[in-house]
């Protein structure tokens, strides 16, 4: 790896960390290509890697959330906890539904949250 | 098109088992997500804690990374028994990431929460069209 794909690592770990922080999500959706494209990776090793940037943003993140009162452990432990479950659901229907479909309904199912946050915030 | 019929009616104090009920149902579609895409579970969880639990925006987000650590955790375990992470370029682009993280929240607290709800929308939307092109 050279100074380009560093500085690309970089500045990707870098803006996954602030989604992390703005709006809660690991960031993966940034990791994941970014390992891709400047490290060279697999998609299956570029996710499995992401996960360890992804624990480490999410815990600094949890403690700075937690200091500006933004937390409720129990909630968020119990569905960390509980979440197996579906990852299993996820690999049954990830082997019996065509990919494509999954894809579309997903999507579906994120702009379908998109309008009811935006209603709800009073954004339209 | 009539909102009525699917929208919820306003929050109330929800009923102990069902609480616990749509946290295990919020749990299971993070799970599933991350188990058919790849990646985490936030896009899922901040969305439902919002909708289905009446919580804050930033409350949501903050929650959700909770859930994120744990979710990771386990996930990352998995994969390593697979031989799949190299931990040491995780930990170097995770280190980047965690700067981001304290620029990030520091930056949240100084929004309303109405606008931490329109860079989720945005997030969301693109999120979507990723997943469709």
């Amino acid at each position: 790896m050279d100074a380009l794909d560093w500085s690309g690592l970089v500045a990707l770990g870098v803006a996954a960390g602030i989604a992390g922080g703005l709006v809660g999500v690991g960031g993966g959706v940034l990791l994941v290509p970014a390992l891709v494209v400047f490290a060279d990776q697999s998609q299956l090793g570029a996710e499995a890697t992401s996960l360890v940037a992804i624990v480490l943003v999410s815990s600094v993140g949890t403690v700075r959330q937690r200091g500006y009162g933004n937390v409720r452990l129990r909630d968020g432990l119990i569905v960390g906890a509980l979440s197996p479950l579906g990852v299993l659901l996820g690999v049954g229907l990830a082997n019996s539904v065509p990919e494509r479909a999954l894809e579309l309904s997903f999507a579906g199912v994120q702009l379908l949250f998109a309008w009811q946050l935006a209603k709800k915030a009073g954004l339209r | 098109m009539s909102s009525r019929s699917w929208r919820k009616p306003p929050a109330r104090p929800a009923a102990h088992r069902s609480r616990a009920l749509r946290l295990a149902a919020i749990a299971t579609g993070a799970g599933a997500f991350s188990g058919l895409f790849g990646v985490g579970g936030g896009t899922i969880i901040v969305p439902l804690l919002v909708l289905w639990l009446g919580y804050e925006q930033k409350e949501a987000t903050g929650t959700s990374l909770t859930a994120i650590i744990v979710i990771g955790s386990l996930a990352a375990a998995t994969q390593a028994i697979y031989g799949n992470v190299d931990f040491w370029l995780g930990v170097a682009v995770g280190v980047p990431g965690v700067a981001g993280v304290v620029a990030g929240t520091a930056l949240q607290q100084r929004l309303s929460e109405r606008a931490v709800a329109g860079a989720f929308v945005v997030l969301l939307i693109g999120s979507a069209a990723v997943l469709v092109f």
